[in-house]
């Protein structure tokens, strides 16, 4: 039967944020190579901002369709598992892009350029970060929050109480945001009061950059959290059927694993 | 529920269709045309180079100017040349053949093979072709903005390798990596894509294993894709920082390695080049099967072939650094492991041979490049085994030979893959079918002037000619003047073969059976219109439309 369908699959109307989010990643790479050359536009980022603006109102919207689809009963069970299926590879990916940071680390120090000067892994006038002060207490943190999260995603499978799932995400986010706090404050102890620098030594690239990635993605799952916030709040979600729920789950404890890493390389072993 | 924008297809305006499109056929078009555009651009840049190469001195590349005749007061321009060739490598390598077996195909005929309506993610498929485009233009906009010698344009090779990369001057080369994220980014999208259509939308009845061969193909790539791409990004992403922000990953007065980063690279550099292949081997079995009349010898056996191809292609890649310095323990450990992936290809062209082998071979335009590209694959597969032993690598790394023996394997595995699939499956997407002796004669002068360029090649790596520079003495004269002859004619096939296809799309015969190959074509894209309607499989296949229960 054409122009019926008699399947369970979900197909798409035509959309307009796919070529939307392109011009803007466009716009917004294009100005971040402005941005960074002093020759062209004076180190202005405005080309870059207007970019990324496109960028997240077209994620922005995009997003809201899927809700909207959602809510319209388009997410049969079917394409509920292909929405988890695409979700887990992504945070596979991500997991690989990980593995490109770690593989300097371990790289540099397993294997530091000995025979060259002035270079084994940890240089020795820095002042070494004692693992098991600020980093052992911001590890407990972001595990509490898991807990948190997994508190919330219980009473919400389980068909609990609604207010707990709520209470749940929001302990979640809260730690997640007091990590991000302290990460950022012990950014700035140590470029102020104990002159680390970014860049200059291969130590201080893979700290800032491995440990920075890490940070963004902390920022990116509270921000994803905080939306699953928003939908409890606003009535969604069943204890079947919360796949936007489960992803920002999901991507919570791969945030939280990636930085047991983390404190076990680059802080205890590396430090 | 019933999808209210189903009833409207006949109605869907030229940007809705082909700006907004939510549709694994149309996106696959699209993803084919981009590619041979891209593919034009990257193409008319060796004929430049081979123009250069034909005879010894520098006649064209000066810092006067770019010629298109023979100056006799030439200062020849290197930097021009690097930017050439680095643009031909990332074009080629991430915006032409990936976007045309991987993305186009894919998109097209992966669905219709496994009875799927459309990808699991529709709307995210259009994201994978359009960041596709916006990363094809910020790599078109690095070489038409300021690189390093104060000219335009980075020189500075495909791979990147630091330090050339993070000294490199002006932007170019920071638009040039920016391009290889976003290409990046769009094939992680389009891998997570496949993957889940390929696991979740199956015919009923559909198992793993009675899966066709070119479904099976892309969902490897697609793991390969998915794993090994953010592995790049990050490499990358370090480069950036180094040029930018001060990092010293790759810098060796920060204590940074350069060999690092082509630890990264290759990480990725060697899965690219089974992503660039394997969907070629999953289309060239359905080509070799129908016009042998007879099922895939080996079904099985080619299925698993194709993941130990995978698998394998993860492990190899530091035989592309033999001289890095490795210990010769590791040197040895990367050669064998890259001479087993002997074995599982040739279980591949030896069941390609097999499934031929008895039955009645008929050499319409598919099957030439299909015949066309066993040789060739298998010629650049010989000269594999011979550079992975990394002893005799010394001798040849960097060489001509090199050149030689991975573009038996791309240019020629490849993109012979990527023609025999247009001709195959042409009739299929435009409903009208392309002339035979056109398409014969394509096949022919193709043939002759890509063996014509490459072969000699050989010869030029075994005299030690070096890859990658503009100018060369008098005794490498005569194998580079047939080399670009070859290119001449090769590039004269190329431009001869679309028009083929426009004269195809505009004036071709109309299809009008579903099967115009006949019975021994017997997947599932078979079973529909010519070209197939917007909404394919509304109601899903049975297994009696596509499970033969021969040949496994």
């Amino acid at each position: 039967m054409a122009g019926h369908k008699n399947h369970d699959y979900h197909v798409l109307p035509p959309s307009l944020w796919p070529l939307v989010a392109s011009v803007g990643v466009f716009t917004m790479l294009f100005g971040a190579v402005l941005w960074f050359s002093p020759s062209v536009m004076n180190n202005q980022p405005w080309v870059f901002l207007i970019g990324l603006g496109v960028v997240l109102f077209s994620m922005v919207r995009w997003w809201a369709d899927m809700v909207a689809e959602s809510r319209a009963g388009e997410h049969t069970p079917v394409v509920r598992i292909g929405l988890r299926y695409g979700f887990i590879l992504f945070i596979l990916s991500e997991v690989m892009f990980f593995a490109a940071w770690f593989w300097s680390v371990f790289k540099h120090t397993l294997y530091p350029m000995n025979a060259y000067p002035g270079s084994q892994y940890v240089p020795p006038e820095i002042h070494a970060v004692d693992p098991f002060g600020l980093p052992l207490i911001n590890t407990l943190i972001l595990l509490l929050s898991g807990c948190a999260v997994t508190w919330a995603h219980h009473e919400l499978t389980t068909d609990g109480d609604r207010r707990d799932v709520k209470l749940g995400l929001l302990i979640g986010i809260g730690l997640g945001v007091i990590f991000t706090g302290l990460q950022a404050y012990e950014y700035r102890e140590l470029i102020l009061h104990h002159d680390w620098v970014f860049g200059e030594d291969k130590f201080f690239s893979n700290f800032f950059m491995a440990t920075g990635f890490h940070g963004l993605h902390v920022i990116i799952g509270a921000i994803f959290l905080f939306v699953m916030y928003l939908r409890v709040r606003a009535g969604d979600f069943t204890a079947e059927k919360h796949v936007g729920f489960e992803a920002a789950a999901w991507y919570w404890h791969f945030v939280d694993v990636v930085w047991l890493f983390l404190f076990l390389v680059v802080y205890i072993w590396a430090l | 529920m019933a999808d209210a924008t189903l009833d409207h297809h006949d109605r869907r305006g030229f940007f809705t269709r082909w700006f907004m499109s939510t549709n694994h056929k149309d996106i696959g078009i699209l993803y084919l045309f981009t590619s041979a555009i891209l593919g034009f651009v990257a193409v008319a840049f060796t004929v430049y180079m081979r123009m250069e190469l034909m005879d010894p001195g520098v006649q064209y590349m000066c810092m006067e100017g770019a010629a298109l005749t023979p100056q006799a007061d030439c200062t020849p321009n290197g930097h021009l040349w690097n930017v050439l060739i680095t643009g031909h490598g990332i074009l080629m390598m991430f915006f032409v053949v990936i976007p045309a077996l991987f993305g186009g195909f894919g998109n097209y005929f992966m669905p219709l093979m496994i009875g799927a309506p459309d990808m699991a993610f529709p709307r995210l498929n259009n994201l994978s072709y359009w960041l596709y485009v916006a990363g094809a233009s910020l790599a078109v906009m690095s070489l038409l903005v300021p690189g390093g010698n104060n000219q335009l344009g980075s020189g500075v090779g495909w791979v990147l390798y630091a330090p050339l990369s993070t000294s490199e001057t002006g932007f170019s080369t920071d638009l040039a990596i920016f391009a290889v994220h976003v290409s990046g980014a769009s094939s992680i999208l389009g891998a997570i894509n496949m993957i889940t259509t390929f696991l979740n939308m199956r015919a009923p009845g559909m198992t793993l294993f009675k899966v066709p061969l070119f479904p099976w193909s892309i969902f490897v790539t697609a793991w390969m894709i998915l794993l090994s791409l953010p592995v790049l990004a990050g490499a990358i992403t370090m480069l950036l920082t180094d040029r930018n922000f001060g990092t010293t990953f790759f810098d060796p007065a920060g204590g940074g390695d350069p060999v690092l980063y082509q630890h990264l690279l290759w990480f990725f550099g060697h899965p690219e080049v089974y992503m660039i292949i394997l969907p070629g081997f999953g289309l060239i079995s359905h080509v070799i099967a129908t016009f042998s009349k007879k099922p895939i010898f080996g079904y099985l056996p080619m299925v698993w072939a194709l993941i130990a191809i995978g698998a394998l292609g993860f492990v190899v890649w530091a035989h592309h650094m033999y001289t890095v310095g490795m210990s010769v323990t590791q040197q040895a450990y990367f050669m064998l492991a890259t001479m087993v992936i002997a074995v599982p290809t040739g279980i591949k062209v030896f069941s390609w041979i097999a499934t031929m082998w008895g039955g009645s071979v008929e050499f319409r335009t598919p099957m030439l490049f299909a015949f066309g590209f066993l040789f060739l694959f298998t010629v650049g597969g010989v000269t594999g085994v011979v550079l992975s032993q990394a002893g005799i690598d010394r001798a040849y790394h960097d060489t001509y030979y090199v050149v030689a023996h991975f573009h038996y394997v791309m240019s020629l595995g490849a993109v012979f893959c990527i023609f025999a699939g247009i001709y195959y499956w042409i009739g299929k997407m435009s409903g009208r079918q392309y002339p035979e002796w056109a398409g014969k004669l394509h096949f022919w002068t193709f043939f002759v002037g890509a063996n014509l360029t490459f072969f000699p090649q050989h010869f030029l790596g075994r005299q030690g000619m070096p890859r990658r520079y503009i100018d060369y003495p008098e005794a490498f004269a005569l194998w580079n003047e047939v080399s670009s002859w070859g290119a001449f004619l090769s590039f004269g096939s190329f431009v001869f073969f679309i028009g083929v296809v426009f004269w195809t799309l505009f004036a071709g015969r109309r299809v009008t059976e579903d099967n115009y190959w006949g019975p021994s074509a017997d997947t599932l894209e078979w079973t529909v219109s010519s070209p197939p309607p917007e909404h394919t499989f509304e109601t899903l296949p049975t297994p009696d439309m596509w499970d033969h229960q021969r040949g496994h």
